[in-house]
This record gives structure tokens, sequence and C-alpha cells, in this order.
């Protein structure tokens, strides 16, 4: 079966979110035997397109067009049905990034086609597309058959690797769209916090702070821990509903989900809402004054002892080591 | 202005989950159910675009009797009507916006409200595929709202910062945290609630696109390890995430 995957892009730029979408559906489209379809919108898409060369596209579609250099659900929408309508695709793949998360339903009910969004792994046995998926805040895990199609699919960043991959010859295609009178909303600007800080959910370390700094001023242990490793600051609820941190930097259920290969939380209780956030994440680094914060439960490596002091001392130690 | 806000009732996020034995549902007989968070936000932001502007507040919930009780909690807020749409078993994720969509079509809404996702299935789907279906535009997850005239502008949080969008009405736009601090449900408000028109609607069956084939407790993490305490800890922490973790 043919597989189409859209690959995520923004300003010119490939999202790693995107490359992990391909290589989740070039395992799909291994094992329905397809071919795999890849699609890039927006404008100058020949540098991205070089890219993407080596990592399993049998054929990558281009949906080049002045509209659709800013996100748009309609204008996007409307490539991925060209694509989907040009490929033969019965079945469409997205990372479930906040970009995928708006355009997969959007799509999916033009297609009137079965949905499995944000799902972990994937299989295909015997004809039947069948997914897994965290629900109920990662409290279960579901796992969700399609029993029509077409089918949407969208995958969780990180939940899948971005694997090198050799095909025969990655063939380019121009895509044309019409998108006349098709975009009702539209972007108008982008606002976006002091510089490109590197995201949570993007990072591979990410350091958290809870309730147990304080205050908002002894969130510089945290930058500085964050900075040493090279990763992402991010905060529990409590910390930005005191408005210490902005929203932006919420790990958990009404915050970003993160799964980076070493989280540290520091101050933080461990509440099931800010578990739902990072449970995922492969090392897990807990710091917190009280021996049963709930916390230590999921953590792999704990230090009992006051944040103010065990951070500067453990930043110095891992400067130290490089 | 009329506005239609889309209300779903899910278990309480702090509730410990025991899933049915035939390990295809959660056994809700002792889980405490709420109005989903997120639809609390859309709730709020519709009650003050009327407060504004005029108009009347229609929440919508699809479900068996339990829909009932976010309808009520919603017109306790200050929703003015309420519309059950009597589904007894639950319907897949397209389903429950088509179904939904059918509800809404051709009443003359100016704006449909929904959650960013509902805290149960997490799929943040149900609004996009509900105004693809009434060929309306739609914004998901906004923080901020504008109104103004015939159109709306929306400020759409993704992971690196804000788009701002505008767009014309009729649209949808769905819920995130931040849009407002939603309002307590007053003594008095609970009370009229009661009085509030609550309409039944039965819709049509619809075949499942999809089925649920297993739900299973997610694996749990090997028992960590308490390293020490305080700043001596510290090296031994090092150590560790470097020989044993490899992640330093
Ligand atoms: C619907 C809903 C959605 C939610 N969504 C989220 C979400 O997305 N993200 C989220 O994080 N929360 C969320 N919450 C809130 C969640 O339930 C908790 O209230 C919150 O995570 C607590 O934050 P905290 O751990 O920083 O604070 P606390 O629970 O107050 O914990 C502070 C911790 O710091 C420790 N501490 C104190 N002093 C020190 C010190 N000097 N050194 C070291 N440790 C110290 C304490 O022992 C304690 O464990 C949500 C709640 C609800 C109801
Ligand atoms: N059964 C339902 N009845 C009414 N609204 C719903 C229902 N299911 C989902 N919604 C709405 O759609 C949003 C997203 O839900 P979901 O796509 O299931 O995560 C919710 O926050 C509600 O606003």
């Amino acid at each position: 079966m043919d597989i189409l995957v859209y690959i995520e892009s923004r300003g010119g730029k490939l999202r790693a979110a995107g490359l992990e979408a391909v290589s989740g559906a070039r395992k799909l489209a291994d094992l329905t035997g397809g071919k795999l379809n890849a699609l890039l919108i927006g404008t100058s898409l020949d540098a991205m397109a070089g890219e993407v060369e080596g990592y399993g596209v049998d054929r990558l579609l281009l949906a080049e067009h002045p509209d659709l250099e800013n996100y748009s659900p309609e204008g996007h929408r409307e490539a991925l049905l060209a694509a989907v309508q040009e490929s033969g695709a019965k079945l469409v793949v997205m990372s479930a990034s906040a970009l995928g998360r708006d355009l997969g339903p959007t799509v999916a009910a033009r297609l009137d086609a079965a949905f499995l969004p944000d799902c972990i792994s994937v299989e295909y046995v015997e004809g039947r597309l069948t997914v897994t998926r965290p629900v109920y805040a990662g409290r279960c895990i579901m796992t969700l058959a399609a029993t029509a199609w077409p089918a949407v699919v969208t995958l969780r960043p990180k939940a899948f690797l971005a694997a090198p991959r050799e095909v025969a010859a990655m063939e380019r295609l121009p895509l044309s769209v019409s998108l006349d009178g098709k975009i009702r909303a539209r972007m108008l600007e982008f606002l976006t916090e002091a510089g490109e800080k590197l995201d949570v959910t993007e990072a591979d370390t990410v350091v958290s702070g809870g309730r147990g700094m304080k205050g908002a001023e002894n969130f510089q242990l945290i930058e500085e821990l964050a900075e040493t490793l090279g990763g992402a600051v991010g905060a529990s609820r409590a910390v930005v509903d005191a408005e210490w941190r902005p929203h932006s930097e919420q790990v958990g259920q009404t915050g970003k989900l993160v799964s980076p290969t070493l989280y540290i939380a520091c101050g933080i209780s461990g509440a099931i809402q800010h578990l739902a956030g990072m449970r995922s994440s492969k090392v897990i680094v807990a710091v917190n004054k009280d021996p049963e914060a709930p916390i230590f439960k999921t953590a792999d490596y704990g230090i009992v002892g006051d944040a103010m002091e065990v951070l500067p001392a453990l930043t110095k130690a891992l400067k130290e080591l490089n | 202005m009329n506005i239609a806000v889309l209300v779903k009732l899910v278990p309480d996020t702090e509730a410990s989950l025991k899933i049915s034995g035939d390990r295809r549902y959660i056994d809700k007989s002792d889980v405490n159910l709420v109005l989903n968070p997120f639809d609390e936000y859309a709730v709020e932001e519709a009650l003050r675009l009327r407060e504004s502007h005029g108009g009347k507040v229609v929440v919508l919930s699809l479900g068996g009797d339990e829909a009932v009780k976010a309808l009520r909690n919603s017109l306790a807020m200050g929703a003015d009507e309420a519309i059950h749409l009597v589904t007894p078993t639950g319907l897949d994720i397209p389903g429950t916006a088509g179904a939904l969509a059918g509800a809404l079509r051709d009443k003359g809404f100016d704006l449909i409200l929904a959650g960013k996702q509902a805290v149960d299935d997490d799929c943040g789907a149900v609004g996009p595929m509900v105004a693809e279906m009434l060929d309306i535009p739609h914004i998901s997850t906004i923080v901020k709202l504008d109104v103004d005239g015939g159109e709306l502008t929306a400020h759409r949080e993704i992971e690196t910062g804000i788009e701002v969008f505008r767009t014309s009405l009729p649209a949808l736009v769905t819920a995130q945290k931040g849009l407002n601090e939603p309002r307590y449900a007053s003594l008095k408000g609970i009370m009229m609630a009661k009085k509030k028109p609550v309409t039944t609607i039965e819709p049509e069956a619809v075949t499942a696109r999809t089925e649920v084939v297993q739900l299973n407790y997610p694996p749990t993490r090997p028992p960590g390890k308490i390293v020490g305490e305080g700043v001596e800890a510290v090296p031994e922490l090092v150590r560790l995430l470097k020989e044993e973790a490899k992640v330093v």
C-alpha cells in the first residue's frame, strides 16, 4: 500500500519531527510493500529536498506556493489533498507536533478517513493497521486498529528515530496546488520569546524547575545547568501559574509533552499531570528535599536535598567533566 | 453573537484508573467525572464574549447519561441552553465529530468553541474535524481571542512561540490553558442550571473507522535509586549518568 508522509518544515528548515515521521512511514512502507511518497510544503524547497535524500523516500512531492510560506490549516490541507490524489496513497503519516495535531484531523475529516493520532508505535499485519497511543495523560496505553481506509496517522515526536536509509533513487516531482479563495484563516505574524531559544520539545536534555525552586530568581540555577548540558529549561504548572516562568516552558498535561534523553526535575513533586508530559524521557533524575516525593518513584536517579545547594554543585561537576 | 461550545465529561486527572475486565474500557464506576478542563476554558471564553457582544451560549455534549453532568456544569457556569446528543456506546473520533457537526449545521452559530483536547482519549481532533465538516475555518490551541465585527484574531500556541491568526466568522477555535481563568459556578448558577432547557437528540448511527483493541497500563519504569543526600551525592550521580546511563 502506498504511503504519503508530510515532512514538517518551518522558515525553510526541516523540523526534526519531520524526519522522524519519514522513518515511521518508511517502516510502514516496508511492512505494506508500498512506495513511500513524501511531501514538502512551502517556498524555496530545493535545499530541504536535498536533506530528505538518504531517509528512504521513493518519491518527493514539492508543493511550492507563496501562500504556503506560513502554516494555515486550509492551505496545508489543500497541499496534502493534492498529494494524496497524486500519489494514490491510502495511508497518510505526519508528526503529532503542534502543526500535525492541527493538520492531521483537518485532512482526516476531508478524506473521510480513520484517524489514529499521537502514536508511539505502528504495525501492519495481514492488512490491518494497528497502533499504540498513550491516553488518559499516559495512565493507559491504547492499542487501536483502523477498520477502514484511508487512514491518517500522527506520530508522537521523539517516539520514532530519524534513521538514514538508502533507496534506489529519490524521484522529485513538483506538485501544483490551487488555493484560490481556500485560505480563510491566515497567519498575520509569529511572536517568539527573546531569540530562538531551544524548545523543550526538541531538546535532548530538559532541566525543569518546580515550586521547590522557591522563586523566579532561583531559576538561574536551572538555566545554568541546562546551558551546561546544552539543554532547554522546563517548568511545572505551579511555577507557570505563579508567573515565575512562561507557559511555553510548562511540561505536562496542559503544557508540552517531552521525551528527552535526560530529564532533570528540580523541586518538582511529580504530580500525575506533570508525569504525563515527561514520563517517556529516557533517563529521569530528580532533586527534591522530600524523600517521600512521588517524583522519586518515576526517577531513575534521585538526590534528596536542597536544590539550591545541589544544582550549583551538579553544574560545576558537569563542567569539569567536559 | 450566537456561540456553541462542545463539552465532554472526563475522569478527573488525579484519579487512578482501573481497566475493565475485557480490557477495552476504563471502569468508570468509582471515578470522579468532571468537565474536561480545556472545555472549561472554552465555556468561560464563550461567556465573556456573550457579556461583551450579547447573544447566547449553547453547549453540546455527546455521550450517555453522564454527558448531562457536563451540560449542567456548563449551564451552572452561565451557558443558556444545552443539547445532549445521546449515544449509549461511544463513537470513534470522526463519528463524534460527524454527529456534533450534524447538530450544529445551519443553526446560525457565529462561533464554535471546543477544548484543545479531551483528557481521556487525548486526541485533540474533534474541534478541527467539526470545522472541516461544517466547512468553516478553524484555529486550534489558542491562548488569546479577540472578536470584532465579523472577524476574529486568535493567538495559537505552538512549540516555539505564538502564531497570530485572523479569520472571518463563522469559525471554530479550540481552547488551550492560558486563554482565561474559568469562573466557578455560583450557588445561584447551580440552582438556575436545573431549570435551563436540555434538548436531547439521537444522532444517526455511523460506522466506526477505528476499533479499540486493548487498553493496558503503561510499562512501569524499573525502580530508580536514591543516589544519596545533598551535595555529597553529586559526584556519584555524575558518575552514574556518565558510566551507567551514558547520557552525559
Ligand atoms: C487539569 C490539570 C492539569 C494540570 N496540568 C499540569 C501540567 O501540565 N504540568 C504540571 O506540572 N502540573 C500540572 N497540573 C498541576 C499538578 O497537579 C501539580 O499541582 C503541579 O505539577 C505541582 O507543581 P510542583 O511540583 O512544582 O509543586 P509542588 O507540588 O508544590 O511541589 C514542590 C516540590 O518541591 C520540593 N521542594 C521544596 N523545597 C525544595 C528545595 N529547597 N529543594 C528541592 N526540592 C524542594 C517539595 O518537596 C515538593 O515535592 C495540572 C493540574 C490539573 C488539575
Ligand atoms: N463526546 C463529545 N461531546 C462534546 N464535545 C466533545 C466530545 N468529544 C470531544 N469533544 C470536544 O472536542 C474537544 C477535543 O476532544 P478530543 O478530540 O476527543 O481530544 C473536547 O475538548 C471537546 O470540546
